[in-house]
């Protein structure tokens, strides 16, 4: 059972990753993120199910709040940028380069 | 309020320019007068408490003034200051020479002024902490403070190579302080190891009581690290660029007190911690002293730069500090610890009347000026005198600080002492040479003619500087009186042991 | 007493102040009354003083405060009347008060005469110092301030290039000598444990035996202070262009007071001297030279004032050479008499140089008939530099003579060649002032405009110095005349008789002493007529003439100082030329600051190099946690 649960874990986390890291869309880039935490998160739930203690709910419970919030601020950055810049690919945002 | 002021004199002392850099943080940045005035009231009533303590001094009653309290207490960390004669001075020169500093500024300084009189305000409370701390790690915070405003003061309100003459000292004090750092918890994981308790205190370590071998890498260390704020020759390199190129008031307090931080760390750290390793390098630190005399003087004939020669000829003159204070008499010591006051106010009043120079021409280069003396006359009397100081002429302050620390040097080492005396000779070639390029001969360049002579502010500086030069000169007993109980002190601690 | 002393020397130094902050504002009279009034205070002091003295020779010290105490050294402010300095005392105040008259004349029509007379003012205050000081140290404060003095006042007209460049070298070849002066006071603070003269030589006359090595080297530090201060070799260069001062300037400074001040610390030690024979020797053989070579030089000079620098640097020489041969009080007798013949030379060459706008004797001539009391006193002043019997030089000269020889009868066979020397620079001194004195006041005027003879307030100093030159002599009588030698009786505490030190006095057969005084008269005689011939008339100058356009190589040489200017600049002053410029750019720049700059260099290579690594692409930074993560992981695991 939790190997299926950290298989599963794995498998959006890898997926997220190939997100951030193969599309440009800075929309997409948020959904990638959110996937490797939702991973986390299965990750924390499954080996507190499996342990029986409740110190990993716990934490998703605090990832969960934290995800939120930063999307709240990152998305507000995003459309700072795209405003100024009208663009949303990142990798036209290069301004802090050297 | 009185009990305050009486039981934590120090205290008051050290945080009064803190707290007014605080409050100036809360001044409109436009009200350029208010904060001049206001920063000139504050280092006025901090030479007025320093006065107040010279006339509290008691020579014969070694450390005084002193507060203890925890502070870190895990650690065994005080807040621990006092003051002895040594001190004394040193607190003296800090304070006299700030109004002087923030006066002359009033006219060159016109931008960030209020950012220039907090980062002056802040440095005066790192100055006067590293002179009084009584605890190691309060001496090392307290170093550290120094240099983040004097970085700031070179590198933004300098000439043109400001920003490398900034890195510059930056990189070479820090390097200094890091070894230093070190050498402190070095030593302190020493003493733990060995008593089982953390002492943080400086007495504690008079001596250190290593075994003669593990003394010379804290020795070196912390020698390393108050050679390079001497500076003693080779590490002097970083002295002619941040001086050059530091606003007047920058220079006058570089030269005038933060060189003297070093001077005053081997009198209070290198010699009386490390008995044995003091001996053993001993040679050295005479020899790198002579060579500064007189490497300092020869570089100084090669300067086209008014301002570049002055900071050449601190390394001269610093290096008959050190000479002083590693011939190891007293009389050489005390002379030492004189000349140190006397080289703040003599290269203090030379880098000031070069400001006065610089305002009106924009130019440091002698040969842009010649024949002064018939458009500036106060001027070139002022320029004059102070540049006879420095040349060490009897009768102003120079000549004791020379005499005491060469007839002391004279009876440890005396053929140091007769190499190192013809550096009078050459300090009158460069000093007079310039004084003849810039003032004598006649007017060689039509912007010279119409220039105006120093007005009231700046006859006030120059003046309050000229003061304590001729009555040092005059009656030098009076500060050597308060100094000298301090400095056998601290060579009966290390004569005994020295091998 | 003690406030008399102090008061002597406090006169000069208000009277600066004085004029020094007030100067500007003050009328001319107020500036006149202030210097000339402390100077005039400070000399009826003096006369006080000397008068004490005489009524009770006993000599008295007064300390006033201790200037520092550190580490047994200590220093008192403290000032002493012995016979010798109330020799110097008195002679200092009294030629310097009316070289202070003249300067009112004189300097009339200069712009900045309240500075010309507060440097006046502080040289008084600074050579009273050093003559009144009771021990080393004092003496050396008021041997540096004369000699700052000096530099102000060589430099007084600083605007032009020769005055401001002769200020700052005398000033450096002077503290060249302090130099040695400075090592003297160390070595005797160690050995002594005291710079007080009366405890340092009480000691040194108690036990000689323990002093002896170290009394000679001491003495031999001293003198070359003595050197750089009186002008003797290596360093007289300093003195021939000390000229470029105001005239008054060079008869106070430059010829009556500070530059004998070296015979007077050589006096005042001489019981250092004569711890050493080496030491002894060295200053007569120095002496002699510096006599004869500055002699020779003065013989082709046409600047008025350079013939009067280079004889007073011959004259000098002839006091070392006395005090070389321990006769210390016929020393001090010769600077006395010279104070006076010499600055009435130099005051008179300013009444000439005031009245025909040149230094050059060659544009002067005539002058017999238009200036009178010039001429006179003059006249007057030659004849006792030359040693014209009468006058003061001769006394003090044929004084000299007598005891070099004498000195050379007594086991120093050597010193007959100092004596040699000193006879033929009698010969030169001769000639070169009466071809001075032939030059300017015989012939005809051959400058421009009409010279007139100078104001009252110049000519008096003139009269009364120039008629005291045929007075002052008798004070020092020789034997053979039966008269009291008073100068003599005077000075006689200065040189103790001690056991194992050198002696201070030979006797001659009196048959002997005749005999060098004749000849010494013949020798000045024939110099004397040997000018008359050559120089008396316009006419005569051919042969002169003549003789140096057959000797073009030997005349430019003499003329210019045997190029000993030249030398000093090509080998000590390119030698520090080129080590400051080597220390300068290769050490500093090269060796010191390259591998600093280095060290920085590396840190922004470094930095330049991996910068690339940050391209600002996201998701290059994304691959590069995953990367470096990875790594992580490979390495725990």
């Amino acid at each position: 059972m939790i190997f299926l649960a950290l298989l599963l874990g794995l498998l959006l986390f890898v997926l997220g990753l190939a997100v951030v890291m193969l599309r440009r869309s800075a929309i997409l880039l948020f959904l990638g993120i959110e996937l490797m935490l939702n991973a986390a998160n299965l990750t924390f739930v499954a080996f507190s199910s499996a342990n029986g203690a409740l110190d990993g709910q716990i934490a998703v419970i605090f990832t969960i709040a934290i995800a939120s919030a930063e999307v709240g601020v990152g998305l507000a950055i995003f459309i700072v940028l795209f405003r100024r810049f009208k663009t949303q690919s990142v990798d036209d945002l290069r301004i802090l380069r050297w | 309020m009185a009990r305050l002021l009486t039981d934590h004199l120090l205290s008051v002392l050290i945080f009064l320019p803190a707290a007014a850099a605080a409050a100036l943080a809360f001044f409109p940045g436009r009200a350029k007068g208010a904060i001049r005035g206001f920063t000139l009231a504050v280092t006025a009533a901090g030479l007025l408490l320093a006065v107040w303590l010279l006339a509290a001094f008691r020579p014969d009653a070694g450390f005084q003034f002193n507060e203890w309290a925890p502070w870190i207490s895990y650690f065994n960390i005080h807040w621990f200051v006092g003051m002895d004669g040594i001190s004394l001075l040193m607190v003296l020169l800090t304070n006299f020479l700030m109004p002087v500093v923030i006066l002359s500024s009033t006219r060159f300084i016109t931008e960030h002024v209020k950012a220039y009189h907090i980062a002056f305000l802040l440095l005066q409370t790192g100055m006067l902490g590293s002179f009084l701390a009584l605890d190691f790690f309060l001496f090392y915070i307290f170093w550290e403070v120094m240099l983040i405003p004097m970085y700031f003061i070179i590198g933004v309100w300098g000439g043109k190579q400001r920003v490398y003459a900034a890195v510059k000292f930056f990189i070479f004090t820090a390097v200094g302080s890091f070894l230093m750092f070190l050498a402190i918890l070095w030593m302190v994981a020493q003493r733990y190891s060995a008593t089982g308790g953390l002492d943080f205190a400086i007495f504690s370590y008079y001596p250190s009581g290593l075994a003669a071998a593990s003394q010379v890498w804290p020795f070196l260390a912390f020698t390393l690290a108050f050679a390079i704020k001497v500076p003693m020759f080779p590490f002097h390199t970083w002295l002619p660029d941040a001086h050059t190129e530091a606003p007047a008031g920058g220079s006058i307090i570089l030269a005038g007190v933060l060189l003297k931080l070093g001077a005053y760390g081997m009198l209070r750290f290198s010699i009386p911690m490390f008995p044995a390793a003091l001996a053993q390098f001993l040679p050295w630190l005479v020899g790198l002293s002579l060579v500064g005399i007189l490497y300092g003087a020869w570089v100084c004939f090669a300067q086209d730069d008014l301002k570049k020669l002055i900071a050449y000829s601190s390394v001269s003159h610093l290096g008959f500090v050190t000479l002083g204070l590693f011939a190891l008499t007293p009389a050489s010591v005390s002379g030492a610890v004189l000349q140190m006051v006397n080289h703040g106010l003599s290269t203090g009043a030379l880098f000031l009347l070069v400001g006065v120079l610089y305002e009106r021409r924009h130019t440091r280069m002698m040969a842009d000026f010649g024949g002064l003396a018939k458009t500036l006359p106060v001027t070139t009397a002022l320029f004059l005198v102070v540049a006879l100081s420095s040349i060490g002429l009897p009768g102003l302050n120079g000549f004791w600080g020379e005499f005491l620390i060469l007839v002391g040097t004279f009876q440890a080492h005396p053929w140091t002492a007769a190499v190192a005396a013809s550096g009078v000779i050459f300090s009158a070639v460069y000093l007079l040479t310039a004084v003849r390029r810039v003032f004598f001969g006649p007017v060689t360049h039509e912007e010279n003619t119409g220039l105006a002579d120093l007005d009231l502010r700046e006859l006030i500086c120059a003046a309050a500087l000229l003061v304590p030069i001729v009555w040092i000169g005059v009656y030098p007993k009076f500060l050597l009186d308060r100094i000298t109980p301090a400095i056998e002190h601290t060579l009966s601690i290390v004569k005994g042991l020295m091998p | 007493m003690k406030a008399a002393l102090l008061l002597i020397i406090l006169a000069p130094l208000a009277g600066f102040l004085i004029n020094v902050f007030f100067g500007r504002r003050l009328p001319r009279a107020g500036v006149t009354a202030v210097a000339v009034g402390s100077v005039g205070l400070s000399a009826l002091l003096a006369l006080f003083v000397c008068g004490a003295y005489l009524s009770a020779p006993e000599p008295a010290a007064f300390e006033y405060y201790t200037v520092l105490s550190v580490g047994g050294v200590t220093i008192p402010f403290a000032l002493q009347a012995d016979a010798l300095s109330i020799l110097m005392l008195f002679f200092v105040t009294f030629v310097g008060f009316w070289i202070h008259i003249y300067s009112i004349g004189y300097m009339e029509h200069e712009e900045d005469y309240a500075r010309y007379f507060s440097y006046l003012n502080l040289f008084m205050f600074a050579m009273l110092t050093l003559v009144l000081a009771d021990n080393f140290l004092l003496m050396f404060v008021g041997w540096e301030g004369v000699g700052l003095c000096s530099y102000l006042l060589i430099g007084f007209y600083y605007q032009e290039k020769w005055p401001a460049d002769s200020g700052k070298k005398a000033f450096i070849v002077n503290r060249i000598g302090d130099f040695g002066f400075l090592i003297g006071i160390f070595f005797i603070a160690t050995h002594f444990g005291t710079l007080r003269y009366e405890e340092v030589f009480a000691k040194l006359q108690a036990d000689p035996g323990a002093y002896l090595g170290v009394a000679g080297i001491i003495a031999l530090c001293l003198f070359v202070g003595a050197t750089g201060k009186s002008a003797q070799l290596p360093l007289y260069v300093w003195l021939p262009d000390a000229m470029a001062g105001p005239t008054p300037v060079s008869a106070l400074i430059h010829a009556a007071t500070m530059v004998t001040a070296g015979v007077y610390m050589v006096a005042r030690c001489n019981l250092f001297f004569r711890s050493s024979p080496e030491a002894m020797a060295v200053v007569a053989v120095v002496g002699a030279l510096t006599a004869i070579f500055a002699a020779s030089m003065g013989l082709a000079q046409t600047d008025i004032k350079k013939v009067l620098a280079y004889s007073t640097i011959s004259q000098l020489g002839y006091m070392f050479l006395a005090a070389g041969v321990g006769a210390y009080a016929v020393a001090m007798f010769h600077v006395f008499t010279h104070a006076f013949f010499k600055a009435c030379l130099f005051l008179g060459s300013g009444s000439l140089i005031h009245a025909c706008h040149t230094n050059d004797i060659f544009e002067m001539g005539g002058l017999r008939k238009v200036m009178k009391t010039t001429h006179w006193t003059f006249l007057f002043s030659t004849l006792a530099i030359a040693g014209i019997p009468i006058w003061a030089g001769f006394f003090s000269k044929d004084a000299i003579l007598a005891s070099v020889f004498a000195f050379a009868g007594h086991h120093h066979g050597w010193a007959y060649l100092l004596w040699g020397l000193a006879v033929v620079t009698a010969f030169m001194t001769s000639f070169y002032m009466f071809r001075l004195y032939y030059v300017v006041f015989g012939g005809e005027y051959r400058g421009k405009g009409h010279p007139h003879e100078s104001p009252t307030s110049m000519t008096l100093p003139l009269v009364v110095l120039g008629g005291l030159t045929a007075v002052v002599g008798f004070l020092g009588v020789p034997v053979v005349f039966h008269l009291p030698n008073l100068m003599e009786r005077f000075l006689e505490p200065l040189t103790p008789a001690v056991e194992g030190l050198a002696g201070t006095t030979f006797h001659l057969s009196h048959g002997m002493e005749w005999a060098l005084m004749i000849g010494s008269v013949v020798v000045a005689g024939l110099g004397w007529l040997a000018a008359r011939a050559l120089y008396r008339t316009d006419a005569s100058w051919t042969w002169v003439k003549g003789f140096t356009a057959r000797h073009p190589r030997l005349y430019d040489t003499v003329f210019n100082k045997y190029y000993v200017d030249e030398f000093y600049d090509r080998t000590v002053g390119a030698a520090l030329r080129g080590v400051s410029r080597f220390c300068f750019s290769i050490i500093d720049g090269v060796l010191i600051e390259g591998p600093v700059n280095l060290s920085g260099f590396f840190v922004e290579l470094t930095g330049n190099v991996l910068r690339f690594l940050h391209n600002g692409n996201l998701r290059t930074y994304a691959l590069h946690i995953v990367l470096g993560v990875a790594i992580l992981l490979w390495l725990v695991f």
